[in-house]
């Protein structure tokens, strides 16, 4: 499955990652040919079989809802790159 | 009195002679630390040490311990892969993206590790984020194969494998998403168990793939890895995928050794690709099996395994591309500060934050998700998956354990699969499978091929690991491939 530069560019807008130029045209080398690694797959009948999620199938672990502690504020704060009156400060959203 | 001190034996030795008085606690940890220190320039085995964090603890264990309420791993040293969080205690997960970053919590195992008397030395390197076969993807450069300094020690939790390996510790903690205790235990010449999933607690461990991931045990040998198994296991409403069996004393069965149990060898892992060498070293302790009075049975079949290789590389990616979305440059680490938008600097951060392995899983994890893939891909994997984990099922059906190699060679060299992702990934072939299914698996090392060492895997049955180890001391109890020891600064 050969990707295209293009391919790759609309990739990392997804996830969030900046790449230079060079680490595109090597991204899209190598993720096309990991990919051509998965075509194998589709040669495995799959016919009404369920998917797996987690190994031993736990569903709906419960907890009893009771309020617990809580982190402190300041400590949550503390390794913040930028932070203002107790909040994480981030630059403006909107215009 | 602390220069006399021995290094070289397993813990439960050191636990004796603490109890006996012949050293204190604080003193094993001082003699341990400048081990560290000497070996440290050689293999890079460490990201930080815990100092004194060791000494308090090591000061609080030889309390217990003329109190008379020593356990088997209190004034124990003990490393820990640097993905587990430590309260106050920088957290780096191999990864620029985590610098300066102290968590504000301890993870489960190491709060259990500190309830038992353990003493916490160091945090070891690791591939950034877990992610890698070689140790080679850290941000704190690569660790050394203590058999060979031009060769790779495994991965993801190499600096465990070496700590143990290069005798600075008796015990280490690693994690196993595909192979990442099993498979640098097998390259060091250590023992390596990856417990059944939701046999040990998650919480505070930095996530990589939820669904396959498992904090697992390093030792020498199996009455060190037993004891250490049984102080991290068991349920915990932190993490809501831990089971409720109830934890047995893993040493429960050791008399038992090797005879009447019914092994499984299955033939897709020993096909093309397996190293002569590797082949017949497990060869050779599968003759040590059947001397013993072991069942061996050749005609099991496990014919989708091969498939495990594009299963996980589509689950566990995409798991971390989920995972690692958090990595924002917003609230602690990493963060590029001088963009034009706060999606710029979070694409910023996040570009120049990760390493190129994690950029590539996060970009195939992306990609495996997006609209109008998921079904080719996520989804065929997860069907996949119920195959692989059926057969498993089946294949153990009559039968205690699967015996195979844990890695289809020994230990490779310092750059030779860096330029080739695929090349690197083939590495795990043989242990993948056992994350995909969620069952238990031990890596023990077996012999040598070439002057490194070779590991043999032993797969069991959910939530019996008891049998995995009595197999294992059953099998040590035999050979001697456990007591080699590479030559290293003292």
């Amino acid at each position: 499955m050969a990707l295209s530069t293009d391919d790759v560019r609309d990739i990392a807008l997804l996830a969030r990652i900046a790449l230079s130029d060079d680490e595109m045209e090597l991204m899209r080398d190598e993720l096309s040919s990991i990919l051509d690694h998965f075509e194998i797959l589709s040669e495995i009948d799959t016919e009404d079989v369920p998917p797996t999620a987690q190994s031993f199938n736990l569903t709906n672990v419960e907890r009893p809802d009771v309020p617990g502690e809580t982190i402190d504020r300041e400590a949550a704060l503390d390794g913040a790159p930028r932070r203002q009156d107790g909040y994480f400060r981030v630059r403006a959203v909107l215009d | 009195m602390a220069d006399a001190i021995n290094l070289d034996v397993p813990a439960h030795q050191h636990a004796t002679r603490l109890r006996a008085g012949d050293y204190t606690s604080r003193q094993l940890a001082q003699a341990t630390l400048t081990r560290i220190r000497a070996q440290q320039p050689v293999l890079n085995t460490y990201i930080t040490l815990t100092e004194e964090l060791a000494l308090t603890q090591a000061d609080a264990a030889d309390q217990r311990i003329s109190a008379g309420n020593a356990g088997p791993l209190t004034g124990i040293p003990i490393a820990v892969k640097d993905l587990l969080s430590t309260r106050g205690i920088s957290t780096t997960a191999g990864s620029k993206m985590l610098q300066g970053y102290k968590p504000l919590y301890d993870c489960t195992v190491v709060e259990r590790l500190q309830q038992a008397g353990a003493v916490i030395v160091g945090k070891t390197n690791l591939d950034e984020f877990a992610m890698g076969s070689s140790n080679e993807h850290s941000a704190y450069g690569v660790v050394k194969n203590p058999w060979d300094l031009e060769r790779v020690p495994g991965g993801s939790s190499g600096g465990s494998a070496v700590a143990v390996a290069g005798h600075s510790v008796p015990l280490s903690l690693g994690t196993d998403t595909g192979g990442s205790v099993r498979q640098p235990a097998a390259l060091c010449g250590v023992v390596g168990l990856k417990p059944t999933y939701g046999r040990v607690s998650r919480y505070g461990v930095v996530a990589f793939a939820s669904s396959l991931e498992q904090v697992g045990p390093f030792g020498r040998n199996a009455t060190d890895v037993a004891n250490l198994l049984g102080t991290i296991a068991g349920d915990d409403h932190h993490d809501s995928t831990t089971a409720s069996e109830p934890v047995p004393d893993y040493t429960a069965d050791f008399d038992h050794g090797l005879a009447g149990l019914r092994v499984g060898v299955p033939a897709q892992f020993f096909e093309d690709g397996l190293d002569d060498g590797v082949r017949s070293a497990v060869e050779e302790a599968i003759a040590v099996f059947e001397r013993e009075g072991a069942i061996i049975d050749r005609s099991v079949e496990l014919p989708t395994a091969p498939a495990s290789l594009p299963v996980y590389y589509i689950i566990a990616p995409s798991e971390a591309s989920a995972n690692l979305a958090r990595y924002d440059g917003v609230k602690y680490g990493f963060s590029v500060t001088d963009g034009e938008s706060v999606e710029q600097e979070m694409s910023l951060t996040r570009g120049q934050g990760f390493g190129p392995e994690v950029k590539r899983r996060i970009m195939i994890g992306t990609y495996a998700l997006s609209t109008g893939y998921y079904d080719a891909y996520y989804l065929k994997a997860q069907k996949v998956r119920t195959l692989i984990r059926r057969e498993f099922e089946a294949a153990l059906t009559d039968h205690d354990l699967l015996l195979t190699p844990t890695t289809p060679s020994v230990a490779f060299r310092i750059g030779e699969k860096i330029d080739d992702p695929y090349a690197m990934y083939l590495n795990d072939l043989y242990t993948l499978p056992v994350n995909i299914a969620g069952n238990p698996g031990i890596s023990i090392p077996c012999g040598f091929d070439q002057g490194l060492p070779v590991g043999l895997q032993l797969i069991g049955h959910p939530f019996d690991e008891s049998t995995l180890l009595r197999a294992t001391h059953g099998y040590q109890s035999l050979t001697d491939w456990n007591q080699q020891a590479p030559s290293l600064p003292a």
